[in-house]
């Protein structure tokens, strides 16, 4: 267990970065650079851990609650 | 003065300890164990304050956390504390303390002028008049209501007490140490359960102290006491009183404070003055037991009316009478307790006693001992304005809509109990979802969220009885879970008075033609009548009652009044109590300090502070620093007398002229190293970066993903596979992560590795015509040479025998290397250059001079990159490689971006050459336009030219391509200046880039 001020939180990790050089549409753009949806209930979400062993993560949380369902490695799949 | 209204040989204070204090400016004595509040009225003083909005004299309500209004101003050991509840002071000798809430003193409050004016001060009051006329707001009303209103002064010292912090973990916390969390917590570490025991009273044993019952053949208090030293000798159980759970949170971690040293005249040395306890509890019992309900009736804020409760606890724990001639306003069977606690001792008290014709054992006894008990009877209206006199009393009907004849009787002190609200705070916190329970009139906790129990009185339990027994088994049952003991505790033998049912009735009607305040909310001086006109306006649900009434807001969080201000919207609305709900209870559940919580953070501790390996050369040479992220730099060497303005103007020329010398050691420096190190450049900055040579160095610029500019540096490939990249100080943290997030999560593919090398190697820049020659003393071996080390060139050498890196980059403008050395060398190389540099005239320059020469030759910072421009706008748009795809370039094409009139720097040169431009002021065409002024755009930076020897700023500005030779004005509300100035370009220094290249 880590404390939580060791973490940065790092946003959506459910959004898919375009690939280069991809044509992509101005709607599809904004999607990937604005567009989140502010979920209240489970989020998967990124988090680096900043202060400690830099990686990033994936957390499954509760956005209502702060609850904490699973963890998983950058390469890891989310189930 | 005597103490009057102390008994002999009553209560548990230490009557072999006097100690004097002092309030408003008057001496006193007390004793050793009293309260502030005991204190005073042992002494017979009940007028402590004023209330916050009609400014009515205030006296003592509660005994403890209860206490609604009798928050004053202590002094203590130097220093001042507002918001202090006097009755959860303890007394120590030499202490201090100041009513609140008046002006000039709380005798004579030239605000009580409010009461007589209060049909002027309705509910939602402040938002109907004051907002208008706005001007009004700032100059008039709100000054007057700042002095007027407020719960003290905060002191404007530094506060130089010591707060701790302090993480903990336990299998079982338990709040409140009456019978419920005594009993839980010598249940659970019987099993060998690690438990903390939280109480927030110096005593512990919560009402075990002051009700007249037998545990186990011993007195309630022996009990407790019993148990108390027990629980102490045992190493699973942590006991600690004086400290409050005030916060519920997730994950069950609950906050605690701690008041270690509040109670001593000064806090002893290495001891902090709080402790702030953040716990992480298996399970919480919570057993913070109930409060007293006030029944509502005229002028019931007057000083001497208060809890039956607290005045018997003054009694029984402080030996204190709060009356001589006491009148008990009651619907159930508790007022009964007070009474005969007060004919024990020689104090003949009347009860009134709302029901009709009750019949317990505790009344029998009342009437045994001879105490006269008028039933159907109820207090209408308190008398008297300093302190209470007399009563006006009635008969009421069944129904209890109906008065009878209006009597008046004497009394000092009206003692009044309208049945118990149990504490479910923590619970709600939690997440708990509360229930309204009929037979109490109260809500309690219902589905449980967290790991929480609520025990006892907390439960709506208020038998004692019944309290242990679910308390033993609960402390047994939740620490069997935990470590698998079963340890059995034979139940004590129980005795205690059984009660009858109190009366659903909390509100005194009015008597015909009569307006007295019947007060709700006595923290905020909410009185019946301004819910009604809440109500009345519009406002349906509770929480919207409660911010345009101020009902149950503040530091009471409505202890004594929420449940009554329920009833009152319920019978209004013509609903039940649980459909009209309850507001939300927000932690902390009692004030706590600001220091508390922020610990030892505070000063330099806030944050670290970094220092370069040649900081101790710096402070030497009297340089002033300047905080620059998290490192110090100087800002400025400081010659003699000089000014800031003077010294960077010095340093400044002195580069251009001769040679300077810079600590740049805070440039964030990132080591890239990999086979795909190049193509994470490219994707990375907007320029191409796959053809650059080894042994030199490429200006970059980097954009997030929605095109706007996040740094700029330069990067040098060092071999073949190794980069050595620089950021901006303040971003250097930022990049890093940055990196690692592309590198992680979205090319996982690029075989590159990342890492932070900033506090690896110390830097200094040398900058200025003679630069070079000082190089070549520096490296007498390489050919410094502009073929041997042309501009953007990179080597490694040897400085007297230190491995060292020389760049050939500028920042300044000038013809300029930044040496890097390893950090534990910086020191040596520093002093080589200042020594070698000598005949070159040589000086350090520090931040200010920075800013002055990278200002007038056009170089952007932080303060272009500010995090709302784009290449275009810094003129980097050369920097944009169109052939190849990087991080943000999408977005680039947004419409806004590639606007014709798309903003631009430039630079700003005032028209007389001589007034300053102060940065942040704004660019308008025309200086008398009527406001609000088209903004054109605003100053970014400003400097005092050295090589033109006038002001120059930067500006960012709309259409800045085509606005270079423009008058305009820059304005400046803030310093009153309007300045006309003229648009130039924004390179005022060599914009042809030649002497970074000579």
């Amino acid at each position: 267990m880590r404390s939580q001020n060791e973490f940065s939180y790092g946003g959506d990790a459910s959004v898919k970065r375009p690939e280069l050089n991809q044509e992509i549409s101005d709607q599809d753009w904004d999607n990937f650079v604005y567009n989140r949806k502010s979920l209240r209930g489970k989020h998967l979400e990124l988090w680096q851990h900043i202060s400690g062993c830099r990686q990033w993560i994936k957390v499954e949380r509760d956005t209502g609650t702060h609850e904490i369902f699973n963890t998983y490695k950058a390469d890891e799949a989310s189930s | 003065m005597s103490q009057n209204f102390r008994l002999e040989n009553v209560g548990f204070i230490n009557r072999d300890k006097k100690l004097s204090f002092k309030f408003n400016g008057k001496k006193y004595f007390g004793y050793e164990g009293d309260t502030l509040a005991s204190a005073l009225l042992a002494n017979g003083v009940h007028l402590v304050g004023r209330s916050f909005k009609y400014h009515r004299p205030r006296g003592f309500f509660g005994a403890g956390v209860d206490e609604p209004y009798a928050v004053v101003q202590l002094y203590r050991n130097n220093e001042t504390e507002p918001n202090v509840k006097a009755t959860e002071q303890e007394l120590f000798e030499g202490l201090e303390a100041k009513s609140v809430n008046c002006w000039p003193s709380v005798n004579f409050d030239i605000g009580a002028i409010n009461n007589f004016l209060k049909i002027f001060l309705p509910a939602g009051f402040y938002y109907k008049t004051f907002m208008w006329p706005k001007s009004f707001w700032y100059r008039i009303y709100e000054p007057f209501i700042r002095k007027a209103a407020g719960l003290g002064v905060v002191s404007t010292k530094h506060d130089k007490e010591r707060y701790e912090h302090k993480y903990e973990y336990c299998d079982l916390l338990i709040a409140g140490s009456g019978p419920s969390g005594l009993a839980s917590a010598y249940a659970a570490a019987k099993n060998g359960a690690s438990v903390i025991l939280a109480e927030d009273k110096p005593r512990f044993g919560g009402t075990l102290l002051t009700s007249d019952v037998n545990i186990g053949n011993q007195s309630g208090e022996d009990w407790a006491n019993s148990i108390i030293s027990e629980l102490k000798e045992m190493p699973n159980v942590t006991v600690k009183n004086r400290s409050q759970v005030f916060g519920y949170y997730d994950h069950n971690m609950l906050v605690m404070s701690e008041k270690v040293s509040d109670h001593l005249p000064k806090t002893k040395k290495y001891h902090p003055k709080q402790r702030l306890w953040y716990i992480r509890a298996k399970e919480v019992l919570i057993s913070s037991g109930s409060i007293e309900r006030p029944i509502v009736f005229g002028n019931n804020d007057t000083p001497g009316v208060m809890l039956s409760s607290a005045a018997k606890e003054y009694l029984k724990v402080y030996g204190v009478l709060v009356g001589k001639n006491p009148l008990v306003f009651t619907n159930n069977d508790s007022g009964y307790e007070t009474a005969i606690e007060f004919k024990k001792n020689g104090i003949n008290a009347i009860v009134l006693d709302s029901r009709v014709n009750p019949q317990s054992e505790i009344i029998d006894e009342a009437i045994n001992l001879g105490i006269k008990i008028k039933f159907s009877y109820v207090v209408v209206a308190a008398q008297g304005y300093k302190k209470v006199n007399s009563a006006d009393i009635s008969k009421i009907s069944d129904d209890k809509k109906q008065l009878g004849t209006i009597e008046n009787i004497k009394c000092d002190c009206i003692c009044v109990s309208g049945f118990w609200t149990p504490t479910i705070h923590l619970a709600s916190q939690s997440g708990n979802k509360t229930q309204f329970k009929e037979e109490i009139d109260a809500f309690v906790p219902g589905v449980t969220k967290q790991n929480e129990t609520t025990l006892g009185a907390a439960n709506g339990v208020f038998t004692l009885e019944e309290t242990l027994k679910s308390s033993f088994s609960a402390g047994q049952d939740l620490s069997k879970k935990i470590t698998n003991n079963d340890n059995k505790i034979s139940f004590p033998n129980v005795v205690e008075k059984k009660s009858s049912q109190h009366d659903k009735f909390w509100c005194v009607p009015l008597p015909k033609g009569k307006s007295y305040k019947r007060f709700l909310d006595f923290q905020n001086d909410v009185a019946v009548s301004d819910i009604e006109i809440a109500l009345k306006e519009g406002y349906r649900s509770i929480e919207h009652v409660k911010r345009y009434t101020t009902l149950g807001m503040a530091t009471d969080q409505g202890k004594t009044s929420n449940l009554n201000g329920l009833q009152l919207v319920s019978d209004i609305e013509n609903k039940v109590v649980p459909s009209v709900g309850h507001t939300t209870f927000r932690p902390p559940y009692t004030p706590i300090s600001i220091g508390a919580i922020v610990g030892r953070e505070v000063g330099k501790h806030s944050k670290p502070t970094r220092k370069s390996p040649m900081h101790s050369w710096h402070e030497k040479h009297n340089a002033v620093f300047v905080d620059a992220g998290v490192w110090l730099r100087p800002r400025y060497y400081k010659n003699g007398n000089e000014t800031l303005f003077e010294a960077s103007k010095r340093e400044a020329k002195n580069v251009r002229t001769n040679v300077g010398v810079c600590d740049v050691t805070t440039l964030g420096k990132i080591d890239i190293k990999g086979p795909d190190a190049a193509e994470l450049l490219n994707r990375v900055y907007t320029n191409a970066w796959l053809k650059l040579p080894v042994g030199k160095a490429r200006y970059g610029v980097m954009l997030r993903e929605d095109g706007i500019v996040m740094d700029d540096g330069t990067t040098t490939r060092i071999s073949e596979n190794h980069y050595h990249m620089t950021t901006t100080t303040a971003q250097a943290a930022n990049v890093l992560s940055h990196l690692e997030y592309y590198l992680q999560l979205v090319w996982p593919e690029l075989n590159v590795n990342v890492v932070s090398t900033t506090e690896q190697w110390a830097g200094a820049a040398i900058a200025g015509p003679k630069s070079r020659k000082l190089l070549q003393k520096l490296f007498p071996d390489i050919d410094v040479s502009n073929e041997g080390l042309p501009f953007m060139g990179y080597m490694k050498s040897d400085l007297f025998g230190a491995k060292a890196r020389i760049f050939r980059i500028s920042f300044s403008g000038e013809l300029a290397y930044e040496i890097n050395v390893e950090s534990d060398n910086g020191n040596f190389m520093w002093e080589k250059i200042i020594e070698m540099g000598e005949e070159f005239k040589i000086q350090p320059y520090g931040t200010e001079a920075l800013s002055t020469l990278r200002i007038e030759m056009g170089h952007v910072a932080g303060s272009e990159l500010d995090g709302r421009t784009i290449p275009y706008d810094t003129s980097l748009e050369g920097l944009v490689s169109k052939k190849k795809d990087f991080i943000g370039k999408r977005s680039l094409e947004r419409k806004a971006f590639t606007a014709n009139d798309r903003q631009k720097i430039v630079g700003v040169v005032p028209l007389d050459k001589k007034t300053s431009i102060p940065e942040g002021s704004h660019l308008v065409k025309d200086a008398q336009a009527q406001l609000p002024n088209k903004k054109l755009g605003h100053i970014s930076a400003s400097c005092w030219s050295v090589e033109h020897d006038n002001p120059f700023s930067l500006a960012i500005l709309k259409d800045g391509k085509n606005m270079i030779g423009e008058k305009l004005f820059v304005m400046s509300p803030l310093k009153n200046k309007i300045i006309p100035v003229e648009i130039v370009s924004s390179h005022y220094v060599d914009p042809k880039g030649e002497r970074v290249r000579s």
